[in-house]
């Protein structure tokens, strides 16, 4: 018994002798503070200048629940899309090498580069009904454009890169005898695959689906061109604080804002706690 | 379950890792494939396991060419140097993986993959560890663990890459007398790769001295300690004095005197002569002998070890001596190995 049980409970981890973790902590709190909380805080606060009824009405407003509804479930649509492409991707470049490889590689990145905006104005020109793609699915009666499906495409272009580039490394270091005992011990590559290997990407996999999901609900710029932004059809929650901000609404604007932060901050916390828990487990 | 190599070669990129090796191994013997770094003794472990397809020849289980079997029908149990257990996986789900990926025909229930995986911790000292994860165990824990899951598929040969190199020296040995008693009481067919002569000697039934891809000798501990039938085996197993010596009418001579050995059997020229240092006489009179000055002298445990300079040539040779002997002080000494080959001095080249 050379490990003893993790004590359960919250208690500091015992930092060690080498000097620094005063000062790193008290740097990461007062940056995180300046940066992240008071801008949030203040989100918070004036939102809450609204009062408790004022803001129930805004938030069960069937227009901003629509929002909210469609914000959160195409990121959801879009990060479990990527989740499944995106680890293929990663497989494809860490497992082969073919000509070109380098290329692709740098072309995952595009999407974190590019201003949104263009991306947005690229796909409606290619998935409007009289575009190259649009052109060829409006006979098979499928509308991307302008419509909740051309959202989930902006936003698994948008989302790509987030989970390709957690997924590499952790692809990059399985071992190549974890596959050959699996192998000698009778395992086909199917079994491999889906009982040793992608279990083992696991918590990369959350992580990079959380990244893409959070930065799915968030997207605004590529959104808006492709969306079509029709109220309680493809109206995304930033488009509606935006609406909300230019009507002199910004009591309304907040709220909504403080909504979503509350959701996306809930989400993301429990998305940590799976993964400190696979954490723990795998070691 | 006997496993044949005949005339097996593997190159890498053109480079050879093994040159024409055959090995015949019986059923339920215990073999030990030594060898230093780049002899490719991993390289013929991976190949009977069937991890590598051979350039040329063939490799048997029984009387089956088992060249063309996959790795997963080969049905071996292979040990890695450094464990490869699933780390997400329980210690009982690793231990059962192998039963668990069967054909559902041949697959046992739940249950009886989960008693199987409880036998087979007990038989590897680990019960009741179930439920740990191989991050949670120490070295030699996964390397138990990593031996019951090779084992748990009722393998026909069980195949161990340097099965104890990761660990330190006081489980090291505790491991392998271990390893001995379980294939003593399980009876697989077992080969292991070690670059540690002790764990070779000390374990095998049988040894496979191996070098630059090629196998030097095959034989007992005794039979390659004793009497080793190349220069390599002399220098790579045990400890050993080598000298360059001239052969003449089947006399062995150093510079101008013959020092009464006789190899008639080799032909006239220049050569080398190996012994163990402590396989030697002293002589009073030197009469035909080997006799050189006393150029360091060192205690090492139970006996003296002493440095000779022989003749003009300026060789130096180690001999070991008893502590109290009074030749240990002296200026000149003279002796004779016991036990001795002379190779040719082409062999070596």
């Amino acid at each position: 018994m050379t490990t003893a049980p993790a004590k359960a409970g919250w208690r500091f981890r015992q930092p060690s002798v080498i000097p620094g973790f005063g000062l790193t902590l008290g740097f990461s709190l007062a940056y995180l503070t300046l940066i992240i909380l008071i801008p949030l805080s203040g989100l918070v606060w004036r939102s809450a200048s609204l009062g408790w009824s004022d803001f129930w009405a805004i938030a069960t407003d069937r227009r901003t629940v629509k929002a909210l509804e469609i914000s959160f479930g195409t990121a959801f649509i879009a990060a479990s899309i990527n989740v499944v492409f995106g680890t293929i991707v990663a497989w494809v470049l860490v497992r082969y090498r073919f000509p070109g490889r380098r290329v692709i590689d740098a072309m995952v990145d595009l999407p974190f580069a590019l201003p949104t905006a263009v991306a947005g104005i690229a796909l409606t020109t290619l998935y409007s009904p009289k575009g190259w793609m649009g052109a060829l699915l409006a006979p098979l009666g499928i509308k991307v454009a302008y419509t909740p499906l051309g959202i989930v495409i902006a936003l698994v272009f948008i989302g790509l890169p987030f989970v390709v580039r957690t997924v590499q490394p952790i692809i990059e270091e399985i071992d190549k005898e974890v596959e050959e005992a699996a192998a000698t011990l009778g395992a086909n590559r199917f079994q491999t695959i889906f009982l040793v290997l992608f279990p083992g990407l696991a918590p990369a996999v959350v992580t990079g689906f959380a990244l893409a999901f959070a930065r799915g609900v968030g997207e605004y710029g590529s959104v808006i061109f492709i969306a079509g932004n029709l109220p309680y059809i493809s109206e995304i929650a930033p488009l509606l604080i935006v609406i909300r901000l230019e009507e002199y609404d910004y009591a309304a604007a907040t709220a909504i804002a403080t909504i979503m932060l509350a959701l996306s901050f809930a989400m993301l916390l429990v998305i940590n706690l799976i993964q400190s828990w696979t954490r723990k487990r795998y070691g | 379950m006997e496993v044949r190599v005949s005339n097996v070669r593997k190159e890498f990129d053109r480079f050879p890792a093994l040159r024409d090796v055959s090995l015949d191994i019986r059923s339920g013997e215990l073999i030990a494939l030594l060898g230093p770094s780049g002899s490719g003794k991993t390289t013929l472990l991976r190949l009977i396991a069937g991890l590598e397809r051979p350039t040329r020849g063939t490799i048997f289980f029984g009387d089956e060419d088992a060249s063309n079997r996959t790795i997963q029908e080969r049905n071996v149990g292979f040990v890695f140097q450094h464990y490869a257990l699933f780390r997400h996986m329980t210690v009982a789900d690793n231990i059962g993986f192998g039963l668990k990926v069967r054909p559902s025909a041949k697959r046992p229930t739940r249950a009886e993959i989960r008693r199987r995986a409880s036998e087979l911790l007990d038989l590897v000292q680990l019960g009741g560890l179930e439920k740990r994860y191989p991050a949670q165990l120490s070295g030699g824990q996964r390397q138990r663990v990593a031996l019951a899951r090779a084992m748990a598929i009722e393998p026909k040969v069980l195949l161990l890459d340097e099965p104890f190199g990761a660990l330190d020296a006081q489980v090291r040995r505790e491991l392998r007398r271990w390893l001995r008693e379980i294939h003593d009481a399980t009876g697989h067919t077992t080969i292991f790769v070690t670059h540690d002569q002790e764990e070779a000697l000390e374990l095998a039934d049988r040894v496979v001295v191996m070098s630059q891809g090629r196998i030097e000798q095959i034989g007992t501990a005794d039979e390659v300690y004793d009497t080793p039938n190349s220069p390599f085996v002399y220098g790579f197993i045990g400890e050993s004095s080598s000298l360059p010596v001239k052969v003449e009418d089947g006399q062995v001579w150093i510079s101008d005197r013959p020092i009464g050995l006789a190899t008639p059997e080799l032909a006239d020229g220049e050569a080398i002569l190996y012994f163990r240092p402590h396989d030697i006489e002293l002589l009073e009179e030197c009469n035909g002998c080997i006799a050189g000055t006393v150029a360091a002298s060192r205690r090492v445990a139970g006996t003296r070890r002493v440095e000779l300079e022989i003749g003009g040539s300026r060789e130096r040779i180690e001999i070991e001596l008893p502590v109290g002997h009074p030749a240990a002080q002296k200026s000149r000494v003279a002796f004779r190995p016991k036990r001795w080959k002379v190779f040719p001095k082409a062999v070596e080249g």
